[in-house]
């Protein structure tokens, strides 16, 4: 499969999930430069986490407006696969591709740890080659990651099966301790309505190999690589 | 060549002005024959800034010349360079240093911090590497001091801010809290980078007529005089009116500025490169000519400005952050600058180098400076301050015993002592798995990153240990560097590299001199002994508030080297039923321990350190690790042995519990579990290799005795005296910094 990852000035992960693609997964990837419009024929399409423009003003709210974004937006209503870590999930909420908005942490610190996530819709690209219920060791870091949307949009997501991802303990247990920025429903994923657009607060790309801490996330990248 | 001129509305240039600029009348009267004439007001300002102790060390360099700085893992190194660098194998070279940013910090905490990591990281990629780990030591004032919880939020806010945001992992640090430090913080920020070997960039200006190029942030009013009236002076009532000399970050730009730099790096446009830190564009500028013995004309009317009217008094002194200074090829001007361009960032030519060893700035049509480029570094004051150890000996001052509790009740307290407790509420707010090289996080003994594309593996650990250095400051120093070395070996590297940061008081008394002088020899003696070269550092003086100094705390940090990264030994427990076995180079005692802080019995002193053995217990443990004969491995430190059994339980993948016998090795007293010194080290191994173990450390003379096993059940038990549950143990230990942040006592 074809990536393209994004980089824009202030993108921190983008080498990170360009070296999990290509050097780990055994993927074609390449990185596409903010001020182009081409997506380079990528397939999927991936926004690493960082500090895009510095993330001045609100996270990943100027970036939304990068030439490459309005590549992405066409990309995406077209039926294209888009998934945003971290700050990628903040752009992607920003430039309305993905319902709700990220706030800072309940905690008001940012937090850097392993956390546990629970597979709550495996009837997506992204998770195709998970179980419902299975439960994913990944990374987080992040100030600003607290999940929040209105209470009908919620529940809609809830049915429609929007929510793909939830923070639990190890056992798959939802808990106020296991919640780690205090996201409403202890939410750590999400998709949009059509399911070709995906947006995560934990970082799979640093979860690809033993040495470094875990492989779970490899399980994102084959779902998604497994569909072309 | 025309005179400088007094500007219209200058201060006259009096010795009056050279002393509130901090000039002695003897460097006042050192200047004026040097120009042969009286200085205008700006070159006034710059060799206040450029003799300033902090950028000129005059009253250390003396001492910094008797270390060792070259091994053949040395690139480059020693006092002058930006960073000291060592080959690292595989066409890799590592590059590192650690640098204070006390002051800063203490006047206003988040932008110190925050501009102390960025500094930092501009000295390492200014020499081309990109920096991939950073470490921070941290000291702050009692934990119940009322602005203990400001500067602490504020510092590792800074931090975490900073770093976070310019995607560098901060990997590893230490906190420490004592009321010694209640007036004066000490923040020191260590960073690593890598480059190719051979392509390592040069600070030294070549080629008259080659164009200087300014790049990064406009130049503002923050930061003038940091260098000299902050950094290097004591802090008294007036110091929170000093906050305007604090620079202010922007970790975006420098961001950006690594990946331009480095972009820009490859074209090979660029003859030199420096980093506009302390004292700005007059540093870099004058240091680069300096080095290539040339000269150097700036305009600063080209000078990028965030405000209209800046003096060129201000221009050249102010450390505004986020800025480079590059010598460029000629006619390679627009190569480069498409590339800073590309990255949204300022590249403007502002000046170009010179045959004749001037040091030139032109303003408005006039020339306002004009020194002798040699003037402000190399001819620079030297002085050779009095030093003399203090009539009433450090020892003599000890605390007394107090009642000692029952073992069980010390551990307790122990572990939820801010100083030893988990440090987790501080490195979680520190992205440490960036860059995808983190192999193991902040928490264990040392850090331990791979190199992509290669077996090897990079170790580091930063340590410091004033309390032993307030004691004895030779000695306390020798202790530090060992324990520094000692988790790195833990780790199963060979420590390769020293870098330091000297935090003392005021050099111009005799007793803090002295401190300093038996630190350097302390440093010295360590690193020869342990055959690691010092190839970079810094000092910070003038740590002291109204008289009261800090405890002399030199913060160690070492680059340790793994032949296969694959071949790390973790500091937690990893199996159930591996036996744990204790080596021990000789007996540890209370003084300078923590249990002595809080429950008094140190009164011996220190115990004298034997390098040899030390060397000799490095060098076994790194053997071990790379025969694959051990499973953990824990430096027993800040608490004492009982509290290294404790921590190598708590692994975070499956807490596991101990069962130890001390009683049957005589190790059961106070002294024995809670006392500290070199060297006691924490093995566990699998019951098989537990022979093969003892054999290689009796071989090299080095006691190691098997003390007890690891248990699956969550038990500690250390016959006779202490049988816990590991569970609340380790709950202690976690809640206790969070707990007593969250509290309002």
């Amino acid at each position: 499969m074809k990536w393209g990852v994004v980089r824009f000035p202030g993108s921190l992960d983008d080498n990170d999930a360009l070296y999990a693609l290509a050097e780990v997964m055994e993927q074609e990837a390449a990185l596409l430069w903010h001020k182009d419009t081409s997506l380079a024929g990528a397939e999927c399409v991936l926004l690493p986490g960082g500090f895009s423009y510095g993330d001045y003003l609100r996270t990943g709210a100027i970036a939304r407006f990068s030439p490459i974004m309005k590549s992405v937006e066409k990309f995406a209503a077209d039926g294209g696969l888009v998934i945003g870590t971290c700050n990628g999930f903040q752009i992607l909420c920003e430039a309305h591709l993905l319902p709700g908005a990220l706030t800072r942490n309940r905690s008001l610190a940012f937090i850097c740890e392993r956390v546990h996530v629970r597979v709550e819709n495996e009837r997506t690209p992204f998770t195709r080659a998970m179980r419902r219920g299975d439960v994913l060791k990944l990374p987080i870091k992040h100030g600003e990651g607290l999940y929040v949307a209105p209470e009908t949009e919620l529940l809609q997501m809830e049915e429609r099966g929007q929510i793909i991802l939830r923070y639990c303990d190890a056992d798959g247990a939802e808990s106020e301790a296991a919640n780690p920025n205090g996201s409403m429903r202890a939410i750590a994923g999400v998709a949009n309505e059509r399911f070709n657009v995906f947006g995560l607060m934990p970082h799979p790309e640093h979860a690809v190999e033993a040495m470094l801490g875990g492989t779970d996330g490899r399980k994102i990248f084959e779902s998604i690589a497994g569909r072309a | 060549m025309s005179k400088p001129i007094a500007l219209p509305g200058e201060p006259r240039v009096d010795l009056e002005q050279a002393r509130a600029h901090g000039l002695s009348p003897g460097e006042f009267e050192r200047l004026e024959k040097i120009l042969g004439r009286t200085a205008t007001f700006t070159e006034l300002g710059v060799f206040s800034v450029m003799w300033s102790e902090h950028c000129s060390y005059k009253s250390s360099r003396k001492y910094l010349r008797t270390l060792p700085q070259k091994s053949e893992l040395v690139m480059q190194g020693g006092p002058g360079e930006n960073a000291g660098a060592i080959d690292v194998g595989d066409g890799w070279v590592a590059v590192f240093k650690i640098e204070s940013h006390n002051h800063p910090s203490y006047v206003e905490p988040y932008q110190g911090a925050a501009t102390g990591v960025g500094g930092i990281l501009r000295d390492i990629f200014t020499m081309g590497a990109r920096p991939i780990a950073s470490m921070n030591s941290l000291k702050f004032g009692s934990f119940d001091h009322p602005r203990t919880r400001y500067l602490l939020g504020g510092v590792v806010g800074g931090i975490g801010g900073y770093g976070n945001c310019v995607g560098v992992p901060t990997v590893a640090g230490e906190v420490m809290f004592d009321a010694a430090y209640n007036g004066n913080i000490l923040v020191n920020a260590f960073s690593l980078g890598m480059a190719r070997k051979g392509e390592l960039w040069s600070a030294r200006a070549r080629g008259a007529g080659n164009p200087v190029l300014y790049v990064g942030s406009a130049t503002g009013r923050d930061g003038i005089h940091g260098a000299s009236l902050l950094a290097s002076a004591e802090f008294d009532a007036e110091s929170e009116s000093k906050r305007p000399t604090v620079q202010v970050g922007d970790p975006f730009t420098e961001k950006l500025l690594i990946e331009a730099c480095l972009e820009a790096g490859k074209t090979g446009a660029i003859v030199a490169i420096q980093d506009m830190g302390a004292a700005g564009l007059t540093s870099s500028s004058s240091e680069m000519a300096a080095r290539g013995a040339l000269g150097i004309e700036l305009d600063l009317d080209k000078v990028p400005l965030r405000e209209a009217n800046l003096t060129p008094y201000e221009i050249l002194l102010s450390e505004s952050q986020e800025r480079m200074l590059i010598v460029a090829e000629r006619g390679r001007e627009a190569e480069l600058q498409a590339i800073f361009e590309k990255w949204d960032l300022h590249a403007v030519v502002i000046g170009e180098i010179t045959g004749d060893r001037r040091w030139r700035a032109r303003w408005r049509g006039n020339v306002v400076a004009d020194i002798p480029v040699g003037a402000l570094a190399d001819d620079a004051p030297v002085y050779d301050r009095p030093a003399a150890a203090p009539r009433k000996s450090a020892a003599a001052r000890a605390t007394v015993r107090r009642e000692a509790p029952p073992p069980a009740v010390a551990l307790r307290a122990i572990l939820a002592n801010p100083n030893v407790a988990s440090k987790r509420w501080v490195f979680r707010q520190y992205d440490s798995i960036v860059q995808s090289n983190t192999v193991e996080g902040p928490g264990g003994d040392a850090a331990v990153l791979r190199i992509k594309g290669s077996r090897r593996g990079l170790a580091l650990s930063v340590d410091s240990n004033p309390r032993a250095c307030a004691l004895d400051p030779y000695a306390g120093m020798i202790a530090t560097v060992i324990e520094a070395a000692r988790n790195v070996a833990c780790a199963g590297a060979r420590p390769v590299g020293i870098t330091n940061c000297l935090n003392y008081g005021n050099p111009e008394r005799p007793e803090i001199m002295w401190q300093f002088a038996e630190g350097v020899r302390g440093l010295g003696d360590a690193a020869r002994a342990i055959g690691a070269p010092v190839v970079s550092g810094n000092v910070s003086f003038y740590n002291e508030t109204e008289g009261r100094a800090i405890m002399p705390t030199p913060t160690i940090a070492i680059l340790g080297l793994l032949a296969d990264v694959a071949r790390r030994v973790p500091s937690h427990f990893q199996r159930p039923g591996d036996a744990i076995m204790i080596v021990r180079t000789a007996p540890p005692v209370l003084a300078a321990a923590e249990y002595d802080a809080m429950y008094g019995g140190g009164e011996g002193g220190l115990r004298e350190i034997d390098l040899a053995r030390e060397s000799a217990l490095l060098e076994t443990l790194v053997v071990c690790a790379e025969q694959g004969l051990i499973r953990s491995c824990h430096d027993v430190s800040d608490g004492g042995l009982a509290i290294a059994l404790a921590e190598a339980c708590f692994n975070p993948e499956a807490r596991l519990g101990a069962e130890v016998d001390l009683a049957a090795h005589g190790l059961a007293d106070p002294v024995e579990l809670f006392g500290e010194g070199p060297s006691t080290v924490v093995i566990s191994v699998a019951s098989k290799d537990t022979e093969a173990l003892m054999r290689t450390f009796a071989a090299r003379n080095l006691p190691v005795y098997p003390a007890g096993r690891v248990l699956e059940a969550p038990r500690f038990a250390l016959a006779p005296e202490i049988d816990e549950n590991i569970n609340e143990l380790y709950e202690i230990y976690e809640t206790a910094l969070p707990g007593r942040l969250s509290s309002h006592d």
